[in-house]
């Protein structure tokens, strides 16, 4: 397929891309998706939270899985970026800490696809009785 | 930080925070004149003279959730080895405008990076934010909008991973194409 260039070429593949996928009312219910919120503040970018963002980009995409990824600011836990905060539909939210791109891949695979939680998670001294 | 792309990505941040709804974003590479500039404006809260002074006090932030600031001085830093240097100018309830101007072939500049991905990142990553692009090679310049593209794209979030894949590939096309017609 050509390359986009303008604005035009951008609608004409808008609408081929309307027509091929399933309907995916994201805009309405945006509680009904994975909420992926990589933290990109200062300290994250310099650990490599846009590499981290793109993984989970491209991940999500590949799996199909209905999810946003968006940007948050600096949570304080400097000392363990990039961090991740993960929240399924109808759950509290994770942070995960130290995430690169394995990790990012593992956290959709075993979280959010399995529900299953990985080392890692903030606040470290979390405990139930 | 790598590269500049990733000091841009740090400075939106800070126009985010200062709750800024449209954010003007202008890249300038110019060879011939051996000078890059990168100069990001927002219509945030914006900030006093004061804080504005404190701006490259890596002990200054106006932050609660740690005692350092360094996004900023970092830039600063990197832009004065390079042969250049930061400005800000701030109104307060006005807005805020960074610029930073680089000498191009500055053994110390660090590379430009993929603006176009660090675009389209802020772009999906903040959909309650506008933002404006421009990018600027040898006087030639290519300018994109979020209003245009969400006037595009119809009731298609800007945040969905296909679209975002080609507004990336529409600001690469247009940039490289820039460069391109120069050699010829």
């Amino acid at each position: 397929m050509t390359k986009i260039k303008s604005l035009d070429e951008l609608r004409k593949r808008k609408q081929q891309l309307e027509q091929s996928m399933e309907i995916r009312e994201k805009s309405n219910h945006p509680e009904s998706l994975v909420q992926i919120k990589v933290a990109m503040a200062t300290c994250g970018i310099a650990a490599g939270a846009r590499t981290v963002m793109n993984a989970f980009v491209e991940k999500i995409k590949k799996e199909k899985i209905p999810a946003v990824v968006t940007q948050t600011g600096c949570m304080g836990y400097c000392y363990a970026e990039p961090t991740v905060e993960v929240k399924k539909p109808g759950q509290d939210p994770v942070v995960f800490s130290y995430v690169d791109v394995k990790k990012a891949e593992e956290i959709v695979d075993k979280y959010i696809l399995n529900n299953e939680l990985l080392d890692g998670i903030l606040p470290a001294n979390y405990q139930t009785i | 930080m790598n590269d500049l792309a990733l000091h841009l990505l740090d400075i939106v941040q800070n126009s985010l925070v200062a709750g800024a709804s449209f954010i003007t974003i202008e890249v300038d590479e110019n060879p011939a004149g051996n000078l890059l500039t990168i100069s990001v404006k927002d219509n945030g809260r914006g900030m006093s003279p004061e804080q504005v002074q404190k701006l490259s006090d890596p002990f200054f932030t106006s932050r609660t959730t740690r005692k350092v600031g360094l996004g900023v001085p970092l830039l600063k830093h990197t832009a004065e080895q390079s042969g250049g240097g930061l400005e800000v100018v701030s109104v307060p309830g006005k807005g805020t405008c960074l610029t930073t101007r680089f000498q191009y072939d500055h053994l110390d500049r660090p590379p430009l990076g993929d603006v176009a991905n660090a675009v389209v990142l802020m772009i999906s990553a903040n959909p309650g934010v506008d933002f404006a692009y421009k990018y600027t090679y040898n006087g030639r310049s290519y300018n994109v909008d979020t209003l245009q593209l969400k006037e595009v794209m119809g009731d298609l979030p800007l945040n969905d991973l296909y679209v975002m894949e080609m507004i990336e590939e529409m600001i690469k096309e247009n940039q490289s194409d820039l460069k391109v017609c120069q050699i010829r």
